[in-house]
């Protein structure tokens, strides 16, 4: 987009000569406060809505070269609330644009039947009609009904708004893997900067009046906010939020404190700590318990102390390990394998460690010009 | 004697099943002017109605061409008509015509512009042509009201065609008129009751219509 301009007809400037470079199959988050002209910027892109001045290119390609309704095609197109047709069936539904594009029923319903199986939706919601599903089931039926003909640009405005956290999450993940599978360039509106965050490869932060406020990756935005406004949009906690990039793999774990309840009495190694962690027969953590406790005798699991919950080095982020360490009282994070076994523990005072020696790496990188490359993202 | 020996006699009477004036025969001249009527109505008020509610311009222009179609009085046109034109079908079909037309053209842009906007974003955005928006996205949402804007007009003009009889036409009303020139109570209260039928199966065939033409996930059923 260069230098892109919406006027509408009564006057308001939507969108004020915004410069923007999509990148290919990555996830691009435009995020701002409400009426920042979020959604007018989307629907230039297929055309919704015209802009008033500059340009939109599409692979080098002014974007009014093809027929509008072609574009269009190309371009799955995601809305809050998924504006689902009520008088088709689900599998109909998703069809909707192989159908439009000549396919074949028995292949349209195929295929469509294919996507649900990959947002997630169980083959027998295929027959049912849009009312007869949840508000989230919905919203997987707009996304795979955007996805039916293959389209490789997807445009997606707050999909995931009308829905409870816990679903949002779901679908969330879901767009990750998703785009993880299939590499779609998709430009992606919301509000939350959480959400932005999360989903983006890269963030626009735009302002009301429709500038753009900052366009960097989300670990960028985090460390670097571009202004005022900017580090204001993202919140208070922007610190422990960066630590959602940081990996969790090198921290130095340790067995000393940890003991099975079977096995009477504190092991040597753990002599001077002030709390052991106590782990059943399978290794699995069970609590926290002060070592005369222990030794006076058969672990009384009402003595146990949470462990918050255990996060998994390599896979969690730093932010991770920090919240399972600040939730147990013990003040350690306990650390486990993919099966839920513990690995180890580690202290506050090693991940404090960890995360100064983080941030001195991103300090060094960010010599002149590498600043944003190949951020590798963690979850958090 | 009641209304109901009335209608008993005038059915029971064999002379009334048979011949030009026979049940019948004024049965299916009446259906045929509903239906010509209806079919003119429809050919008109729909497509406009249909295209005013898609594109949302044009609704003082359909309000205000209702309430002017409405104003006038079906009986009085019909005699103006007539005494312009001579008897004959026209003086019939153009108030019956100018009668259906209202509840066709208001409803219909009522019901198309009254669709929820996000299914027509949503398939806009997918580069549906504006037709195929307004034929398989909109109508079949609109359709439950479009059909009621229909059987509404159908109604009326079952009831008011009895009126062709005035400009010696046939149909039920006949019997209503000639009932009266007669005075045979028996014919006017036989006549008004077929009118009345004729209305209900009117009702069941919209009904049957709805059911069959609307789909489950519209009617949430
Ligand atoms: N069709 C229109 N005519 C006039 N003004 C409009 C139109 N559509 C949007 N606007 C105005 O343009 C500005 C940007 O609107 P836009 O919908 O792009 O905001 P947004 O960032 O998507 O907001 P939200 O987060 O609330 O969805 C707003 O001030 C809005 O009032
Ligand atoms: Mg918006």
């Amino acid at each position: 987009m260069d230098s892109v301009t919406k006027r509408y007809p009564d006057g308001t400037v939507a969108v004020d000569h915004l410069s923007l470079e999509i990148p290919d199959r990555a996830i691009t988050v435009l995020v701002g406060p409400s009426g920042c002209g979020k959604t007018t910027t989307l629907r230039m892109i297929n055309r919704m809505v015209e802009p008033t001045e500059g340009t939109i290119l599409l692979d080098g390609d002014d974007l009014g070269r093809q027929p509008v309704t072609t574009l269009r095609r190309s371009m799955g197109y995601v809305i809050q609330n998924a504006g689902l047709f009520q008088h088709r069936t689900i599998l109909d539904n998703i069809a909707t644009v192989p159908r439009m594009i000549g396919w074949g029923k028995q292949k349209s319903r195929e295929r469509a039947a294919e996507l649900m199986e990959r947002v997630g939706l169980d083959a027998s919601l295929g027959k049912r009609y849009p009312y007869q599903l949840s508000g989230g089931q919905q919203q997987r039926v707009g996304v795979a009904r955007a996805l039916a003909a293959d389209p490789p640009v997807l445009l997606m405005d707050e999909p995931f708004s009308a829905v409870d956290p816990v679903v949002r999450k779901g679908l969330q993940d879901e767009l990750l893997r998703i785009q993880d599978e299939l590499g779609k360039t998709i430009v992606f509106v919301t509000h939350d900067i959480d959400e932005a965050i999360k989903l983006g490869t890269m963030v626009a932060v735009m302002r009301t009046g429709g500038r753009l406020a900052q366009f960097a990756p989300p670990a960028e935005l985090l460390s670097d906010p571009a202004d005022e406004f900017v580090e204001d949009f993202l919140g208070a906690d922007r610190g422990i939020r960066r630590l959602s990039f940081f990996p969790s793999a090198g921290l130095e774990l340790t067995r000393g404190p940890v003991v099975r309840a079977d096995a009477a009495g504190a092991p040597p190694a753990a002599a001077g700590a002030p709390y052991l962690l106590v782990t059943d027969a399978d290794d699995r953590p069970l609590g926290w318990a002060r070592p005369e406790d222990l030794t006076a005798g058969s672990v009384d699991a009402a003595r146990l102390l949470s462990h918050g919950r255990p996060f998994v080095p390599g896979t969690d982020s730093l932010r991770a390990a920090l919240d399972c360490a600040v939730l147990s009282p013990a003040g350690w994070a306990v650390a486990v394998n993919d099966g839920g076994r513990v690995t180890g523990v580690v202290s506050q005072q090693t991940i404090a460690e960890a995360i100064r020696a983080a941030h001195d790496r991103t300090a060094a990188q960010e010599t002149p010009g590498a600043g944003s490359a190949d951020v590798t993202k963690v979850a958090p | 004697m009641n209304v109901l020996n009335f209608v008993n006699a005038f059915f029971s009477d064999s002379a009334h099943w048979h011949g030009y004036d026979g049940i019948p025969q004024r049965l299916l001249e009446h259906v045929q002017y509903t239906l010509m009527a209806l079919g003119l109505a429809t050919a008109i008020g729909l497509p406009i109605g249909l295209l005013t509610g898609h594109t949302g311009r044009g609704g003082n222009a359909v309000a205000f061409v209702a309430t002017a179609a409405r104003a006038l009085p079906s009986f009085g046109l019909l005699v103006l008509i007539a005494v312009v034109v001579g008897i004959g079908l026209l003086p019939v079909m153009v108030p019956l015509v100018i009668l259906a037309i209202p509840p066709i053209l208001v409803t219909t842009y009522e019901a198309v512009r009254s669709v929820d906007p996000s299914p027509v974003d949503a398939a806009r955005g997918m580069g549906m042509h504006e037709a195929g928006i307004l034929f398989r996205v909109e109508l079949p949402v609109a359709l439950p009201l479009v059909l009621s804007g229909l059987r509404s007009a159908a109604i009326q003009v079952v009831s008011t065609a009895t009126i062709a009889a005035y400009v010696s036409l046939g149909g039920i009303g006949r019997y209503i008129i000639d009932g009266l020139y007669q005075r045979d109570y028996e014919k006017v209260v036989g006549g008004a009751t077929l009118v009345a039928a004729l209305a209900l199966v009117t009702l069941g065939l919209f009904w049957a219509a709805g059911r069959f033409a609307v789909s489950p996930g519209v009617r949430r059923r």
